[in-house]
């Protein structure tokens, strides 16, 4: 218990509220994710993971509420001031988002270029390192459009870890991956939490991934947590719309047809 | 009816001095990392290459026929007033105060101002600009001002280049086919082109280019908010027809300003 206490907190969202015009897709969500875990932000589609995600990025707005990283809160920065607190974490989008006019080194490069004064010799080192981490050692110098998809996410994480980062953001790092694939690539993310102590946060609908790689997971539905738990304690949670999402059930199947249909028609 | 009506109009109105606005804090973004260096020689050069070196050989071309119907036309005008020896002094005066600066920009905003919208508006739709965000960098000045430096050199040397070849021309088809004299040809541009002529292509071509640039990559920068822009393949071509449009229609409405102003 004592322990426990000890356990920093490297992100807190509180009552963290977001529309996109006059929808709302996030509603009141409080979440906080300790350091040196991996924390599985999991739902369906349209379930807010993503905004939640490009929140705590400081890439969206919120309406209302409060995202602290690191202890400092990011609503109200200046963007000098985002920037060097984003210096501090690396982000792994879900299409990879590599540059295509640029080399795997230059793409991996491209934050020691701009945050640090190493000699290239030594960049050169630290990128292979990473490279050899995401196991794609000998690919420095093709393009990204010579790469699979599997690789495209893998340099991309190399990528992200370039700087070392305290945290580490993955969106969506299964999405269009075949089994093989994910399951490395899950193995790589609990790789990293052991050998680097990195906090992670990894936004997924991939039970089977989550369920691998997650120290806790949130899920989320229709923009509000439904759970935040150990996987044993979101396996068991009673919630039906939890038991929907993990036994892949649709949400609306025990509607009525025919109040479906008047519904959809708009004579009702 | 009348209702829907106003409350439409009133809506493009404010979108309109809403999205005015986005483009002056754009620019004036742009413009601030402008002039604060370090600044990234490798990317500058890199889009010199794109936007001036490529564009040279279109730009040889156009101004040789420019300069080439410039001095037909104004042949045959001239010869009815037995003026012919005017014929250098209406070339030279054509194509360095309007045609040089103008004709360059248009071709630019083909060549190069449609391909810069195009690449950042991918690299939205991509992530890519998130990305960079995300690294710490800052998009405007690893973006935007390469582009805006490159644009701000090249453009003049571009129209200089424009109009040489233009002089040319006009002395292929005034001197050597139509017989002109290559001193009256040569003499009379030397007496009526002064240095303010020089000086009004000059401001015209770097007016230009801030527009060229201004435009591009504000529609490609923020594909996923404007109005006319959206999302995917169909959001990329659609913003960067718009480029195209909006860049010519304002390159000749800024020529017109420039030259109440100036003359």
């Amino acid at each position: 218990m004592e322990k426990k206490k000890t356990i920093s907190e490297v992100i807190k969202v509180r009552d963290l509220v977001s529309h996109y015009g006059e929808r709302q897709i996030l509603n009141d969500i409080n979440l906080t994710i300790k350091q040196g875990e991996v924390m599985v932000i999991m739902g369906g589609s349209g379930s807010g993971k993503t905004t939640l995600l490009r929140t705590m990025l400081g890439l969206n707005t919120p309406t209302n509420g409060d995202i602290e990283l690191m202890n400092k809160s990011i609503i109200g920065l200046s963007t000098p001031e985002l920037y060097k607190i984003r210096q501090q974490f690396g982000v792994s989008f879900q299409g990879g988002a590599l540059f295509s006019s640029m080399s795997v080194r230059e793409n991996i490069q491209l934050p020691l270029n701009e945050h640090t004064r190493l000699d290239q010799k030594t960049m050169d080192i630290m990128c292979r390192l990473k490279l050899e981490v995401v196991n794609l050692s000998g690919f420095e110098n093709l393009m990204p459009a010579e790469l699979s998809g599997g690789m495209l996410k893998r340099v991309a994480l190399a990528r992200a870890i370039i700087m070392d980062p305290k945290l580490l953001f993955f969106d969506e790092p299964s999405a269009g991956l075949d089994p093989v694939v994910s399951a490395e690539l899950d193995e790589l993310i609990v790789k990293l939490k052991n050998a680097m102590n990195m906090t992670i946060i990894v936004v997924t609908h991939e039970l089977e991934s989550a369920f691998r790689i997650a120290d806790r997971i949130t899920v989320l539905d229709q923009g509000s947590v439904l759970i935040t738990g150990t996987v044993d304690e979101v396996k068991n949670c009673e919630n039906e719309r939890v038991q929907n999402l993990l036994n892949r059930r649709p949400r609306n199947e025990n509607v009525d047809a025919d109040e479906y249909l008047k519904r959809l028609t708009g004579s009702m | 009816m009348i209702k829907e009506s106003v409350t439409r109009f009133g809506r493009k109105g404010v979108d309109f001095i809403e999205t005015t606005g986005m483009m002056g804090v754009f620019l004036f973004n742009c413009f601030y990392h402008v002039f604060r260096p370090p600044h990234k020689i490798f990317s500058i050069i890199k889009q010199i290459h794109f936007i001036g070196a490529r564009s040279t050989i279109v730009i040889v071309f156009t101004g040789l026929f420019t300069g080439m119907v410039l001095a037909l036309q104004g042949y045959h005008n001239l010869k009815d007033f037995g003026s012919t020896d005017l014929l250098g002094s209406a070339v030279g005066l054509g194509l360095i105060q309007e045609l040089g600066p103008v004709l360059t920009a248009l071709m630019v905003i083909g060549r190069a101002g449609s391909a810069m919208c195009a690449e950042i508006g991918i690299m939205r739709h991509s992530e890519q600009i998130d990305a960079l965000e995300c690294m710490g960098i800052d998009p405007y000045r690893f973006l935007m001002v390469p582009k805006f430096i490159a644009a701000i050199i090249s453009l003049p040397i571009l129209t200089f280049i424009f109009d040489i070849a233009g002089i040319l021309g006009g002395y292929l088809v005034g001197v050597v086919l139509m017989g002109v004299s290559e001193g009256s040809y040569f003499q009379g541009m030397y007496n009526s082109v002064d240095w303010a002529d020089v000086q009004l292509g000059f401001v015209k071509s770097l007016i230009f280019a801030i527009l060229i640039v201004w435009i591009a990559t504000f529609k490609g920068y923020f594909l996923h908010i404007l109005k006319s822009g959206g999302h995917g393949a169909e959001g990329v071509s659609r913003v960067t027809t718009d480029t195209v449009v909006l860049s010519s229609v304002m390159i000749l409405a800024s020529d017109y300003l420039v030259g109440t102003i100036m003359l």
